[in-house]
């Protein structure tokens, strides 16, 4: 390990060089432990949910505080874990690194995106400790904006506040991107996990402020009963939900793009591979923001809207799904006579691949408009966003986590313990899952406290599953801890990868690197890259052995 | 504390390699703000324009009675703090250091008089029971007019309100709608303006200590964009609750 790095560079340990740090490095690990709390948050409603699913007239809890539990599961999931999950954890840990910057371009900017974000939460755990919130995480107006009797206005306040901290997160990094690349690292050199961060960042730029004005609206009709929204008073609530959708549908790709990213960043590195299609896989990651702007009403098919504009958003909808298959067909290429080394990250790489092209498929049965008639609101809705923002999001953020630990802390984990942990993850997913989408095509509805008894063998496995799943996240989490301290060292290169995080030590110094690097290579250079100790299509040996 | 962030060198923060870049970043950091920021107006004036679309008479009436005198009277006073801000950014590129600070403060009191005319819009809206809430009446004005109300307007207003009301008997809950949305645009704005009137009672300050120079302006330069960003949306508002379907 390096005598001084950015974790002891202040004198001591002290929460006050904590707080008011403005390292990217630093904020970074905060917001881990952020969205680690929230995410354990949402864990334990979401396994509340399912203990209460495990009989057909419900098993734990009232009508009313099932409600609570799935939206409250949403919230905390949603606009405070999976959203800020990659961006605001490994983006900002990385995004300086890999384009060779001593910090993003404002770093007083980024930690004053965190604090928002704690500020938002606060507000948010203020509503779930005084009785909670039930209009779902749509918060679809009247109900929201008049009807509901539960603590809808602070959640309001706190979603509406941590939106800003994501518009600031993507504002740092779109200009970081354009304005702090280390000399020779050109646009077609950036690594695509800063391809996917700048698509990221467009949608957090262009989209958040939309929600935001809805929430800001939808709340002062609550507080001062305007009625922007509520058809009593002459208000459209189909307009929230169009103004709510231009956001929450490309808020997908917020969620799922990064993960993209870590995967293109996995893939070549364990198959010692220069990437398949890198300008195609850089071009998906734009194309997915920019359609994504365009498909948000297809939430809406059953909503009443006309049938040329539900034929438009069915067409564009299936369109997003091509630069989608761009993506998994290149990495596929990728993989194709690669010398694939099973490290525990590209365990979990290979499990997104997985879990993403079911997601994403069924996707396309959601768009189709006839389809969609018959599974809207049922729980094939439910597995196939869980797919895509679990089975993707989560297991892409999981499977990061494992690949720049070392980076970040300096310290490798056990390895054999983080690929059955990687296995469990994606047995215990498919299990908890995919039965839902048998339950959503035999019509089974969402959000509902009860069902028919016909239903209870498949709630029972997901039940089941969700026990699996719930080991498959608690295993990291713990060895993951035990490694700070006990890991072995890594050394600066421990795979070894070509991106430019690699080039400097581990954990990297407060200012990143000792000297400002200069890109003389192309990006993922498996193939003439002797610094890396690799020699072209040979397998290598483990950088670890078995601990 | 030792080392615990990039350190800074007179004018320039430690993140950047030169003054340029530094300069560049925060140009382009503002820039895409206000790219926010669009979108942000842009989803209250969709609602505005589908409800003005849905509710055409109702909306008209609730324009007519604000006062065009005074909206006029401040996009005029906008118009020109835009031009003193624009003077303030161009005094300091060129270096007249005295200058930036007289037009700083002259784009700080034309944006005082404009949130001041504002308050006074707003309180004749109190005044005319026309707050959107329970005591929302857009009869009031007109049938309890005060001495210093001209008996034509008077009588033109009850007139044009007679008549939504024979056409639409929803016409006060959708006048409300459209006094809802006058707050919260005008509001949203003024909350703006107020924003940006302490960005520039910071650059006063720094202006007043001699720190900008033709080298270092970038402060001065980036509260411009969202000053004249800030504007544009008047320019927008303005003509969008005042003067469309104007008749009196």
């Amino acid at each position: 390990m390096p005598d001084t790095h950015y974790l002891n560079a202040t004198y001591g340990y002290g929460i006050r060089t904590w707080l008011l740090t403005t390292d990217h490095k630093r904020i970074a690990l905060l917001y881990l432990c952020s969205v680690t709390v929230f995410f354990f948050i949402g864990g334990v409603l979401a396994t509340m949910i399912r203990i209460h699913l495990l009989t057909p007239g419900g098993a734990l809890v009232t009508p009313e505080t099932y409600n609570k539990l799935f939206t409250m599961h949403g919230v905390a999931m949603i606009f405070f874990f999976l959203i800020p999950s990659i961006p605001a954890v490994l983006g900002n840990f990385l995004i300086p690194l890999m384009i060779g910057a001593k910090d993003l371009a404002f770093p007083k900017i980024n930690l004053l995106s965190w604090y928002i974000y704690i500020i938002g939460g606060c507000f948010v755990l203020y509503s779930f400790g005084t009785g909670g919130l039930d209009t779902g995480w749509t918060f679809y107006t009247p109900l929201s904006s008049v009807y509901s009797n539960s603590a809808v206005t602070p959640a309001v306040v706190g979603i509406f506040i941590n939106g800003f901290s994501s518009i600031l997160t993507g504002l740092n990094f779109i200009v970081t991107i354009h304005t702090m690349r280390a000399p020779g690292m050109t646009w077609f050199r950036l690594p695509l996990f800063a391809w996917a961060h700048y698509a990221t960042s467009l949608v957090m730029i262009l989209g958040t402020p939309v929600i935001a004005i809805t929430l800001l609206l939808a709340g002062l009709e609550r507080m001062f009963h305007l009625g922007f929204f509520n058809p009593a008073l002459g208000g459209d609530p189909i307009l929230f939900q169009h103004l709510f959708w231009f956001y929450s549908h490309p808020a997908v790709y917020i969620m799922v793009l990064p993960a993209m990213g870590v995967v293109s960043e996995i893939i070549p590195t364990f198959a010692r591979k220069p990437i398949f299609g890198y300008s195609f896989i850089a071009g998906s990651s734009i194309a997915i923001a920019v359609i994504g702007f365009l498909v948000w009403a297809h939430h809406m098919f059953v909503t009443g809207e006309s049938t040329y504009a539900a034929l438009t958003f069915s067409f564009l909808s299936y369109l997003v799904a091509i630069p989608s298959a761009v993506k998994v067909f290149n990495w596929t290429a990728t993989l194709y006579k690669g010398s694939i080394s099973w490290d525990p990250p590209m365990v979990y790489a290979l499990g997104f691949i997985g879990l993403f092209v079911i997601g994403g498929l069924t996707g396309l049965f959601l768009a189709c408009l006839g389809l969609d008639i018959h599974i809207h609101d049922t729980y094939f809705v439910v597995a196939h966003f869980h797919y895509i923002m679990v089975g993707g999001a989560v297991m892409g953020y999981v499977g990061g986590l494992h690949f720049w630990w070392p980076k970040i802390t300096g310290r490798l984990y056990p390895d054999s313990l983080s690929r059955f942990a990687a296995v469990i993850l994606f047995v215990g997913f498919n299990l908890t899952f995919f039965p839902q989408f048998i339950l959503g095509y035999l019509g089974m509805p969402r959000r509902y406290h009860t069902y028919p008894p016909e239903f209870q063998v498949l709630n029972v496995l997901s039940t089941a599953g969700a026990s699996i799943l719930a080991l498959g996240y608690l295993l990291p989490m713990v060895y993951l801890a035990w490694s700070m301290r006990y890991g072995k060292v890594a050394g600066p290169n421990p795979w070894p990868a070509t991106g430019l995080e690699w080039k400097t030590d581990s954990p990297p110094p407060t200012e990143n690197f000792h000297v400002t690097p200069e890109v003389t290579w192309e990006p993922y250079d498996y193939n003439s890259r002797p610094d890396l100790g690799l020699a072209a299509g040979k397998p290598l040996a483990p950088a670890h052995g078995d601990d | 504390m030792r080392e615990c962030r990039v350190h800074r060198t007179g004018d320039l923060f430690g993140q950047f390699q030169t003054l340029e870049q530094q300069k560049e970043t925060a140009a382009l950091g503002m820039w895409i703000f206000l790219a926010t920021e669009v979108l942000f107006f842009g989803g209250m004036f969709l609602t505005y324009t589908i409800n003005r679309h849905f509710y055409f008479t109702a909306f008209g009436i609730g324009s007519n009675t604000l006062d065009i005198k005074l909206g006029g009277f401040n996009t005029v006073v906008l118009i020109l703090s835009s031009l003193t801000m624009a003077m303030a950014v161009w005094s300091a590129q060129t270096g007249k250091k005295k200058l930036v600070t007289g037009f700083l403060i002259a784009t700080l009191s034309l944006g005082t008089v404009f949130l001041g005319v504002k308050v006074i819009e707003y309180k004749q809206k109190f005044d005319h029971h026309l707050i959107p809430g329970h005591g929302f009446d857009m009869t009031y004005r007109s049938s309890h007019p005060t001495p210093a109300d001209d008996p034509r307007e008077i009588a033109a207003e009850k007139e044009e309100v007679e008549k939504a009301f024979a056409s639409d008997l929803d016409t006060n809950a959708h006048a409300q709608l459209y006094f809802s949305l006058y707050f919260a645009m005008t509001g949203l704005h003024a909350l703006h303006m107020i924003v940006g009137a302490g960005l520039l009672v910071w650059l006063i300050k720094e202006s007043f200590r001699g720190r900008f120079s033709p080298q270092y302006n970038t402060p001065v330069e980036i509260v411009g964009f969202y000053w004249h960003f800030v504007d544009i949306v008047w320019i927008y508002l303005f003509p969008l609750l005042y003067l469309i379907d104007r008749h009196r």
